[in-house]
């Protein structure tokens, strides 16, 4: 048959000649290859001192951000865990009270907001559909632990730190 | 004999057994170092600066690892096999010339334990019996896997031990002794026997791979088929002893090789580091240079492993039977009529 892309190519295995079966020729041009990788500068990043510089778009650990007044930004609307498609992402809204007001930037707030780091695909539709610009993921790499428990991130391990400290 | 002779011969022995452990367990590390190195990577650096510490961490975790004897496994021959490798890789050292004669306060002493008038064939002997540790290890696994790598490690010897007899054998006709001490010194400065024996070398070298179970002949092994092959059974310090049993047969194979061929401690202009050091340097410096050689060929073994992938079985053979035999055989030949025909032009 007539081939459509003209691309094939036909192979024609020849009989190997006597220095090719004589195994040193060969083994001489491996051993020159290997020598020229002994003296290469090593590729290893020494992980916990040394890391690999993220790309720009680097999809990392959750963090709920503060406004300008160091105001939290999330007004517990559950966009966010309705866009995700893990469904790692729980809230229970509350009121702001009154003299709460330089905590929270909305009359609404999330009173609870976990993020469940196993389920997380760190896909970025939460930020995506975020209204309030309030959650970024913008962080390090979700560190290793021992139970499952502990990768269920709270408040206190995903909000910004606060602006005067 | 005096007392001292005596006590000097103990010391020496000690110290030739404690250096071929040392030499044994910094293998590893340099070992895993070299890979690293070769593929662009660092190794191991954590134990200690540049992970020098590294070896005695796996000492620590050989011998604290749990001992497992398998429930069908015959108890006494599993504790036998990686004992005897150990020892048959220990005593190979003995007849080895490590210097010239050393004056040491007045006492004359030879840097060699014993100077036995057929070394070589001790050697043979030795050398022969290591493949009994790796057999009986495989055979009283009682597992698939470690039996295939003990007939492999087994039927591997008997084929390249013929050709590396008859590589000697070449050599032989030169020199004309067996005693490694009378060999070492017939090389005298740059008088080494590469020079003469070329062919003869390449074959050794190539038989000492596959005796020592190294790439691109280490079927016995071959973890991506036999799973470790004669030693999967092991554990804790007996695979230890089988693992170090290798390295330690890789510095005594270096070390002949670079006495049967490339010298020994000769090197160029040694008379006028005699003369001009004395009768306790200039041995020392021989020493130096012995080991020097024998490093030099721990790396090529350790450049090859990493650069050459596993022969195939029946490769195994073909190499061993058809073509290193022939060729041993062909050197001889070759040997013979040049030796005699430069005899006959009275060189």
């Amino acid at each position: 048959m007539e081939s459509l892309s003209n691309k094939r190519k036909v192979l024609e295995v020849k009989p190997l000649n006597f220095l090719e079966r004589a195994y040193l020729p060969a083994i001489a041009g491996g051993l020159i290859t290997t020598m020229k990788h002994f003296f290469r500068k090593p590729v290893t990043i020494s992980y916990p001192e040394e890391k690999r510089e993220f790309s720009e778009n680097f999809r990392g650990m959750h963090s709920l951000k503060r406004d300008e007044d160091g105001k939290e930004r999330c007004t517990a609307c559950g966009l966010c865990a309705l866009s995700c498609p893990a469904e790692a992402i729980t809230m229970t809204a509350a009121e702001r009270q009154k003299g709460e007001e330089h905590l929270y930037r909305e009359e609404k707030y999330a009173a609870v907001y976990e993020i469940n780091m196993l389920r997380c695909i760190f896909c970025g539709l939460c930020e995506e559909a975020c209204p309030k610009e309030a959650i970024y993921l913008d962080g390090d790499i979700v560190p290793a632990d021992y139970l499952r428990k502990d990768f269920i991130y709270g408040k206190d391990k995903l909000v910004e730190a606060p602006l005067n400290q | 004999m005096g007392l001292v002779d005596i006590a000097f011969k103990f010391g020496l022995i000690l110290i030739i057994f404690l250096i071929s452990l040392v030499v044994a367990m910094y293998s590893t590390y340099a070992e895993r170092k070299i890979a690293a190195f070769f593929q662009d990577r660092i190794g191991p650096n954590r134990a200690g600066p540049f992970g020098l510490l590294q070896p005695l961490a796996d000492g620590a975790k050989m011998f604290l690892k749990e001992e497992i004897i398998p429930t069908n496994a015959t108890p006494f021959l599993f504790i036998v096999g990686p004992s005897l490798a150990i020892l048959t890789a220990c005593i190979g050292s003995a007849v080895i010339p490590w210097g010239q004669q050393i004056t040491i306060g007045g006492h004359i002493v030879d840097l060699q334990v014993t100077d036995i008038n057929v070394g070589v064939l001790y050697i043979f002997g030795v050398v022969s019996l290591g493949v009994y540790g790796v057999m009986i290890g495989g055979w009283a696994s009682n597992n698939k896997y470690s039996l295939l790598g003990a007939i492999r490690a087994a039927s591997q010897n008997i084929s390249y031990e013929i050709s590396m007899g008859l590589s000697i054998i070449a050599l032989l006709m030169l020199t004309g002794t067996l005693s490694l001490r009378e060999i070492a010194e017939q090389q005298h400065g740059w008088n080494w026997n590469i020079l003469r024996q070329p062919l003869g070398f390449l074959i050794f070298i190539v038989c000492a791979f596959a005796e020592t179970n190294r790439t691109p002949f280490d079927l016995p092994e071959c973890e991506t088929e036999l799973v470790g092959g004669y030693h999967t059974e092991y554990s804790s310090m007996k695979l230890g002893f089988y693992l170090f049993a290798e390295y330690i047969n890789m510095f005594i194979s270096s070390a002949v090789m670079a006495t049967l061929y490339w010298g020994g401690y000769n090197y160029p202009g040694m008379d006028w580091m005699l003369a001009h050091t004395g009768p306790t340097i200039a041995p020392i410096i021989g020493v130096v240079v012995l080991f020097a050689k024998t490093f030099l060929f721990i790396f090529f073994f350790m450049w090859v492993r990493w650069t050459i992938p596993r022969f195939r079985y029946d490769q195994l053979m073909d190499l061993g039977w058809k073509i290193l035999i022939p060729l041993a055989i062909a050197n001889i030949v070759l040997t013979g009529i040049v030796s005699a025909t430069l005899t006959h032009f009275g060189y």
